[in-house]
């Protein structure tokens, strides 16, 4: 079946997911903090650089797009789409459009984008996407997240992926929980369990096939405004919060990076495939500023700083590739902006 | 934290497909919900800054002797209306006919809401006068539907989901703006195709949702889960269907924090299938309809405005005049479209010198389910073709 195999294949052990989904509003913040105008033009130029980047793409196993990416191409020509191809990267969508704030709450979000998302799940497939995306946002408060809050985001997940798996998209399912908060790593941990049980009671609900999802989780760590813990530690919460709650049907597991430093989002991923206990699923990354951050840096938006941007962008690949494994040394070449943490209070995405 | 995730899966009332089939006893919802942590106290029942106005627009809705006329037929829905009296599906058309509805002297003797498409609202009548306010001159309370229409629902039985929610607080706001102050989303729900727990679910949390961005937004919002009349089943099993989905859409609209003083519901009364060959007398129905209605409706909705769904237009009336022969906890009434528009429609037959007739058959029938509402309906001197059933099987609004 096309949507196990696709699944399956994203998970190959030694590769993940490069999110370069950014809408552009995003990604115009990215581009701001390196000088760069938010134009088409420097938009392309970015995500012609990163597909591009000699020997990276053999440690990626997928790319998301934003929709206006998945429509371009290369400077010579070719559309982005057959580049990742050609490299045996399989092309995924963002079709989520966005969170709204719901009503009743204290600024609990819900995801929207289910009305016509069929109609678009079956042009993306024509494009050549294999795989969509959705984010879903959950925080962690006094009362929050509410059981409103946790119900309407899962049943959003749910019906999305119901539909793209009817049009050949394998969806990632992405339930994130923020980092925001001066919570310590257990509460983290309760909160994504629950999340995590809501979110596979109504993707069985609405009967959707296991095998052929991914989902994309947090880790479990202390909140933001917590004194940071090993990555050991990190690794252990994490790995038994899955162990509870996700059906080994499920092929793979591609975490966000949420915040973390480049450094510090490989190093965990590393634990969590060292430690020994079981593991179903494989573990791997669906990072975008944590691969993206020393590249943008070294770039500047300058066409002569190409292959020092293409190079830092492969040391990240790797390293992550390597943290797939349980392999990773901690000896990556650090690039400027490697260890500095990306977390950005309240993040709108 | 296993116990956490082992009472979050017990919270939500799942029926699996082997119960349906067997037709047993449905567990009742509140039941097992438990919830994992202290009570948040700040979240309970609220309604908008616009309580009080929902309240009120509520009752003023659900006012003795009247009901809703439903004239939201989509555009292309209506080009059907109009092509079964040999009139091309047009703007003017569609503004002629509504027109003649929303002007008929006296209406808002009978009718307390319309509900408008959304051309409808931002229109005017041929004589360059909103036709808002027109109905509000006539005391008759505008509403919108803002549902986008049915989808398949994946991994169902072929069974259908209602779209709309995606920027539904914007529109809703705008639609306040323009006029209107309720709202109303129609689901489905398919007894020939099981139900399944997905569809119902589905169906009902829809509508919670639904429901709360309207009140957020001002909108009284219609609660309408139709249960299609296709199919060849009996009343019984309709009864069982009904409540199901009634349980489920109260326990998702509590979820939501809906304030049920400031909604309306609109149901299918409970009746055999249309396919079935026992037919109920209005009795049976009234029987049928109220036992659901007493098991499953919390007193505090103000009005319960029942949709035709098929009948004929003496049949719809004769059916509601036998639920009010005695006092109800909730004003019950009609949102009728059909089988008010139905002769008054083929009368007019796109005629200008017909708009007269046409609006007096409007009249008649407005009337004669208002009398319906007040228990006081006789039934003497309905033409045949009042009479005449409009089912149409298999039925896509």
């Amino acid at each position: 079946d096309e949507l196990a195999k696709n699944a399956a294949y994203i998970g190959t052990p030694g590769k993940g997911i490069l999110a370069a989904d950014e809408s552009t509003g995003t990604i115009g913040k990215r581009l701001a903090s390196i000088n760069v105008e938010n134009v088409e033009e420097n938009r392309r130029a970015l995500r012609e650089l990163l597909f591009t980047a000699p020997g990276a793409l053999q440690f990626i196993s997928g790319v998301i797009f934003f929709e206006e990416t998945l429509y371009q191409k290369t400077a010579s020509g070719k559309l982005f789409v057959d580049v990742l191809k050609e490299s045996g990267v399989l092309p995924g969508i963002k079709v989520d459009t966005g969170t709204v704030v719901l009503n009743g709450t204290n600024d609990e979000t819900f995801t929207q984008g289910l009305d016509g998302l069929a109609q678009r799940c079956q042009k993306y497939y024509e494009a050549g996407a294999r795989f969509a995306k959705w984010r879903a946002v959950l925080k962690i408060g006094t009362i929050e997240p509410t059981e409103l809050a946790i119900q309407e985001n899962a049943n959003g997940l749910a019906m999305y992926s119901a539909i793209c798996q009817q049009c050949g998209l394998v969806p990632i399912v992405e339930p994130e929980i923020l980092v925001d908060g001066p919570h310590d790593i257990n509460k983290c941990a309760a909160v994504t369990e629950r999340v995590l049980a809501a979110c596979y009671k109504a993707l069985n609900d609405h009967h959707v096939m296991l095998e052929g999802t991914l989902l994309k989780p947090n880790m479990v760590t202390p909140g933001s405004d917590s004194p940071k813990v090993a990555p050991e530690v990190i690794a252990e919460h994490t790995v038994r919060a899955l162990q509870r709650t996700v059906p080994p049907a499920v092929p793979a597991v591609v975490f966000l990076s949420g915040g973390q430093s480049e450094e510090e989002a490989t190093i965990n991923l590393n634990a969590m495939n060292k430690l020994k206990t079981k593991k179903p699923w494989s573990l791997s990354f669906s990072f975008g500023r944590a691969l993206q951050q020393s590249t943008l840096k070294a770039w500047g938006g300058k066409a002569e700083n190409l292959a020092k941007a293409q190079e830092a962008f492969l040391v990240r690949c790797k390293a992550n590739s390597e943290a797939t494994l349980g392999t990773y040394k901690g000896d990556a070449k650090l690039g400027e902006g490697a260890a500095e943490s990306l977390h950005v209070k309240d993040y709108k995405y | 934290m296993a116990s956490a995730s082992a009472t979050l899966l017990k919270s939500s009332p799942i029926i699996d497909k082997s119960e349906w089939i067997k037709g047993q006893n449905l567990r009742h919802p509140s039941v097992c919900f438990v919830r994992s942590h202290p009570t948040s106290a700040a979240f309970t029942v609220r309604a908008s800054s616009y309580a009080d106005e929902l309240v009120k627009t509520a009752k003023t809705v659900a006012s003795p002797g009247r009901g809703i006329l439903a004239m939201d037929e989509s555009n292309a829905t209506c080009g059907k209306r109009l092509a079964s009296i040999g009139l091309e599906n047009t703007e003017a058309n569609r503004q002629a006919y509504r027109t003649l509805l929303v002007s008929a002297p006296g209406l808002g003797d009978y009718i307390s809401g319309a509900i408008l498409f959304e051309e409808t609202l931002y229109q005017s009548t041929i004589d360059g006068k909103k036709m808002v306010d027109v109905l509000v001159e006539q005391k008759i309370v505008p509403g919108i539907k803002v549902d986008k229409g049915l989808v398949p629902l994946p991994g169902s039985n072929n069974e259908s989901w209602c779209q709309g929610l995606d920027g539904l607080s914007s529109r809703t706001a705008a639609y306040y703006q323009q006029g209107a102050r309720f709202a109303k989303w129609r689901t489905v729900v398919s007894i020939p195709n099981g139900p399944s727990a997905l569809a119902v679910k589905e169906a009902a949390w829809g509508l919670a949702r639904y429901a709360a961005i309207s009140q957020d937004s001002g909108l009284v919002p219609i609660v309408e889960p139709e249960i299609l009349l296709d199919g060849d089943h009996g009343i019984d099993r309709t009864f069982e269907v009904a409540q199901k989905v009634w349980a489920e859409v109260f326990f998702y609209l509590a979820e939501n924090n809906v304030m049920f003083e400031g909604i309306l519901l609109k149901p299918s009364m409970v009746t055999p299938g249309a396919e079935c060959k026992d037919k109920a007398t209005p009795q049976q129905v009234a029987d049928y309809t109220l036992k659901l209605l007493h098991r499953r409706i919390p007193p505090a909705v103000p009005g319960i405005m029942f949709l035709s769904g098929g009948q004929s237009e003496v049949e719809a009336t004769l059916n509601l005049n036998a639920m009010n022969q005695s006092p109800n906890p909730w004003h019950v009434s009609f949102s009728y479209a059909r089988a008010l528009q139905n002769t008054c429609l083929k009368t007019w037959g796109g005629r200008p010198e017909n708009v007269k007739a046409a609006q007096d058959s409007l009249l008649v029938r407005a009337k004669a389910n208002s009398l319906a509402q007040l228990g006081k309906y006789t039934g003497e001197g309905e033409s045949e073709e009042a009479k005449k059933g409009m089912f149409v099987k298999g039925y896509v609004y």
